[in-house]
């Protein structure tokens, strides 16, 4: 199935969540409103001429424009087909619908982009830092993130 | 003064010096804390096996703080990992050595400007006695920081304190 009848199932199913999708690109992409995205993968992964059932990978994103995102590469071993999905979200309130229960994979991927852009997923089990340690300030790939002077009582700059 | 002052005929009386006894002693036995941290890691591992054969110093790899004599940190230290660091630094029976071995460990390295999470030197929480520089640096190079590590013990002293 290529990009274009992906997107056009999608737009046909779920209507306005479904916002933009630029399908010449590398790796085609659609971009998905945050509220719905559980529904969306849920849809692609058991739909019977979807079933993208392998999340490849799940990123953070901070655009610098006052907005948060995340984007999720999807793969079908079925049907041999890609996709990419976006979200995008504000930085004052950073909520995403979490997918952990949809790919196991999402599980620690979320944790992460969490970790480090501070990106809420809603719903998901387990939402804690997964590599820093739990008594971190802020969000430190975030690109109005500033080192702290001290951690811990430890200089930090060079 | 050399290890051996005055040898008897029957050569089983040695007559030295407490300080260089107990040196020669420590400086041969120098029992290394493993802290493989990053790629460093790997050098060091190299520098353990047959080729560089890092035991015909008298350096043999430990992993608990109760047994060791130097700690080797070896490679990327985390702000998360300083605190671990310190720990088992303090468990370490005195006297106790620590080998700072490449860039990271010793100045924060290629992570010294954006490294949010980088310790920009070890020496930071804990006293350093041997910097080895590289990235990673290569078995030769750890051997001679354990060299400039024995030449250290080598001059210290039982009634001096040493800084």
């Amino acid at each position: 199935m290529t990009a274009e009848q992906v997107f056009t199932s999608l737009k046909a199913k779920f209507g306005d969540a479904v916002l933009e999708a630029k399908l010449d690109a590398l790796q085609p992409w659609i971009l998905v409103v945050p509220e719905r995205m559980k529904e969306v993968a849920l849809f692609l992964r058991d739909d019977p001429a979807m079933q993208f059932d392998y999340l490849m990978c799940l990123s953070g994103m901070d655009y610098n424009d006052g907005k948060l995102g995340v984007v999720y590469h999807l793969f079908s071993t079925v049907h041999r087909h890609k996709i990419v999905l976006k979200v995008q979200c504000a930085k004052e309130t950073p909520h995403v619908q979490s997918v952990s229960a949809v790919w196991g994979t999402a599980n620690w991927h979320e944790r992460e982009a969490y970790d480090l852009l501070g990106i809420i997923f809603d719903e998901h089990p387990d939402l804690r830092r997964i590599l820093l340690p739990d008594d971190w300030g802020g969000y430190p790939l975030r690109k109005d993130y500033r080192v702290p002077e001290f951690y811990n009582g430890v200089k930090v700059p060079y | 003064m050399g290890l051996l002052d005055k040898q008897f005929q029957n050569g089983n009386v040695l007559v030295t010096s407490l300080d260089t006894l107990l040196n020669w002693a420590r400086l041969s036995s120098l029992w290394q804390m493993q802290w493989g941290l990053a790629c460093c890691a790997i050098e060091m591992m190299a520098t353990s096996a047959s080729n560089f054969d890092i035991m015909r110093f008298g350096v043999i790899p430990r992993a608990t703080p109760r047994q060791v004599d130097v700690l080797f940190v070896a490679g990327t230290v985390t702000l998360k990992m300083a605190s671990r660091i310190k720990r088992l630094y303090d468990q370490m029976a005195e006297p106790r050595y620590v080998l700072s071995m490449g860039s990271c460990a010793n100045c924060g390295g290629p992570y010294w400007e954006h490294g949010y999470h980088v310790l920009k030197g070890v020496d930071r929480v804990i006293p350093v006695d041997v910097y080895v520089p590289g990235c990673p640096p290569r078995p030769e190079a750890l051997l001679e920081g354990i060299i400039k590590l024995q030449e250290k013990v080598r001059k210290e002293s039982l009634v001096k304190k040493s800084a």
